[in-house]
């Protein structure tokens, strides 16, 4: 399995090209994997984890409005219109290496520009006008997460705590996608200096030799791992016992059992007029 | 250019005498195979060490590969027929002089006597970056050396471009696209026929071919159809010596003219792209047009618009002008 692809300068160097191609099916079954293996985890191991836990919360209903806005529309449009902007990057990276071919590039640039749009205004968006610290790791995260690790190996004493707005694995999700987002963004937009587009003028100096073949294996690590990441989020958001959670990115709300079932309002607050995010 | 080295790798040469048998052998060896055709433009990239197939499938000893005959409406030509051959054919020279026109104007006498029209369809870019073994994009790196700053860019694209600069040297497939002509194409898995204007693909679609044969191919035969037979024709390119040479710029245009006037017409040009361009824009901004100096000039003007020429090949822009300009207005005129 080739990782990494080397190639020859016109002083007989090798230079660094890019990822190797077996890096995609790699993340490609990879994903395949831990569907597989969360089938079979949901269906034998979730269960007893619940015959174990007992019944549901007893949270105390007062004050929580009937129906609770989870995703503001602003937010909405940015997911899906990144969710788009996504699928065709994948399609229009992916395809050809596969063997579908098309003329890509030109769909694959606007779509990634469109991406970038996107992204800048997610950044502001959350940063001014949303809780910004609830989709991030915090160091209380890490300790539930450890209780929660507990009580999947039997250890029942664990009281573990209902999570926020954000459960850990949304944000270990969400820190995997920025990671690898910013990667293909930072990388993608040097790379528009190599090829023909509306807004930046081909340049093929702009870098040293290695710092171009690094930027293409960045904008390749990020893009494999986007493949993988976005098999998993499409299971989760099609799995019936997660669908409410795709109904909200899709309506907007959560109604009060589902907020009550799965999170702490102490941990998520919800004012009555259910207006804040 | 690279140093030419008078000693090949070694390769398995296989000399089929069926269609069959080749596609079998091809079939063995996957992507390690090779198709040889006349040679030309195989046994620089085996000399140069750039390529080295652990096969080579000579396709020189299947007699059927080599026919030209009358089929159905038209004419099917052989892929291993030499230009040599079709030059002298004479339903070629009598109904479809076009495409004879373009073979004549194809390098040396020697390399027609040798040259296949299948090879000269199906062979590679001459970009020297790219034919010198680096990592270009065209040879699956990440840099196309001949759009650089400093580059040595004068026989590029000033169309089509996608990453890759190069360009399409054949002077037979302008013609054929012209001609409306269909590839045969057979690999394990049978027989498809694709358009000559879909034949030839450019860096936008994939930048490591330049036709649609894929791994396992065989071009086996061009057919012409009845279409265009008789049309007037106009062939001419342009080139730096005047002979054994790849064109600057070539163009072939097909045009049905009643009493002057352009009832339908296929312009097409090479060696200005990676791929033939047909200027389909121009072919209709000139049907129902009378044949004179003006409408000549219209096609002509908006056959270069879009042109983006390099540091150093800004005159292809005149030349292509000047090319269409005159295969619109025709030989006679």
């Amino acid at each position: 399995m080739d990782f990494l692809q080397w190639g020859t300068n016109p002083w007989g160097q090798e230079i660094l090209i890019r990822v190797g191609w077996d890096l995609l099916y790699l993340s490609f079954w990879a994903g395949v994997a831990f569907i597989v293996l969360h089938l079979a985890y949901a269906a034998v191991w979730v269960p007893r984890l619940a015959k174990a836990a007992g019944g549901g919360g007893d949270a105390d209903v007062a004050g929580v409005p009937a129906k609770i806005e989870r995703h503001t529309l602003s937010a909405r449009l940015f997911h899906w219109v990144m969710a788009a902007a996504m699928l065709v990057l994948l399609v229009t990276g992916f395809f050809p290496i596969i063997g579908i071919q098309f003329a890509w590039v030109t769909i694959h640039w606007i779509a990634g520009v469109v991406l970038t749009i996107s992204i800048i205004y997610h950044i502001v968006h959350a940063t001014f006008f949303l809780d910004f610290w609830s989709i991030w790791i915090l160091p209380s995260d890490l300790a539930e997460a450890a209780k929660r690790v507990k009580r999947q190996f039997g250890q029942a004493d664990a009281d573990v705590p209902k999570h926020g707005k954000y459960p850990l694995d949304h944000k270990l999700y969400h820190t995997a996608v920025s990671l690898a987002g910013l990667a293909v963004i930072g990388t993608g937009i040097v790379m528009m200096f190599r090829i023909e587009n509306a807004l930046l003028a081909r340049n093929a100096y702009l870098l040293e030799e290695e710092t171009w073949g690094l930027m293409y294996v960045l904008h390749g690590v990020g893009a494999v791992l986007f493949v993988m990441l976005t098999l998993t989020h499409i299971y989760f958001a099609v799995r019936p016992d997660k669908f409410w959670l795709t109904k909200a990115m899709i309506f907007g709300s959560v109604n009060r059992e589902q907020y009550l079932a799965h999170h702490d309002p102490k941990r998520w607050v919800v004012s009555q007029d259910s207006t804040k995010s | 250019m690279a140093v030419i080295r008078d000693k090949m790798p070694a390769f398995q040469l296989f000399q089929p005498a069926s269609t069959e048998e080749a596609l079998g052998v091809l079939d063995r060896y996957g992507s390690d195979a090779w198709v040889l055709a006349g040679g030309l433009d195989s046994w620089d990239w085996f000399k140069d060490r750039v390529k080295k197939p652990e096969a080579v499938v000579d396709l020189g000893g299947i007699a059927s590969l080599r026919e030209i005959r009358s089929a159905g409406d038209g004419l099917a030509i052989g892929a291993m027929a030499t230009l040599r051959e079709v030059i002298a054919h004479a339903d070629v020279s009598g109904q479809y002089s076009l495409l004879a026109d373009a073979a004549a104007l194809a390098a040396s006498p020697q390399i027609r006597n040798q040259g296949t029209i299948g090879g000269n369809v199906g062979q590679d870019t001459r970009c020297w970056y790219y034919r010198d073994g680096w990592s270009c994009y065209r040879a699956g790196g990440n840099i196309c050396y001949a759009d650089t700053p400093t580059a040595m860019n004068r026989e590029h694209a000033i169309l089509g471009a996608s990453r890759c600069v190069a360009v399409n040297p054949s002077d037979t497939a302008p013609a054929l696209v012209a001609l409306d002509a269909e590839m045969v194409i057979q690999n394990g898995g049978g027989e498809r026929v694709i358009a000559a204007q879909d034949f030839f693909i450019g860096p936008a679609i994939d930048i490591e071919r330049m036709t649609a044969l894929q791994s396992g191919d065989i071009l086996t035969a061009i057919r012409i159809p009845s279409t265009w037979a008789g049309a007037r024709f106009y062939f001419e390119k342009s080139r730096d010596r005047a002979v054994w040479d790849f064109p600057l710029a070539n163009v072939a245009s097909a045009a049905k003219i009643s009493n002057g006037v352009i009832e339908d017409i296929r312009i097409v040009a090479n060696g200005v792209a990676p791929y033939p361009v047909r200027f389909t824009a121009a072919e209709d901004a000139v049907r129902g047009q009378q044949v004179n100096e003006e409408t000549a000039q219209q096609a002509a003007d908006i056959a270069i618009r879009g042109v983006t020429p390099l540091a150093h090949n800004g005159y292809k822009v005149s030349l292509l002008r000047s090319l269409v300009k005159r295969s619109v207005r025709g030989a006679e005129a």
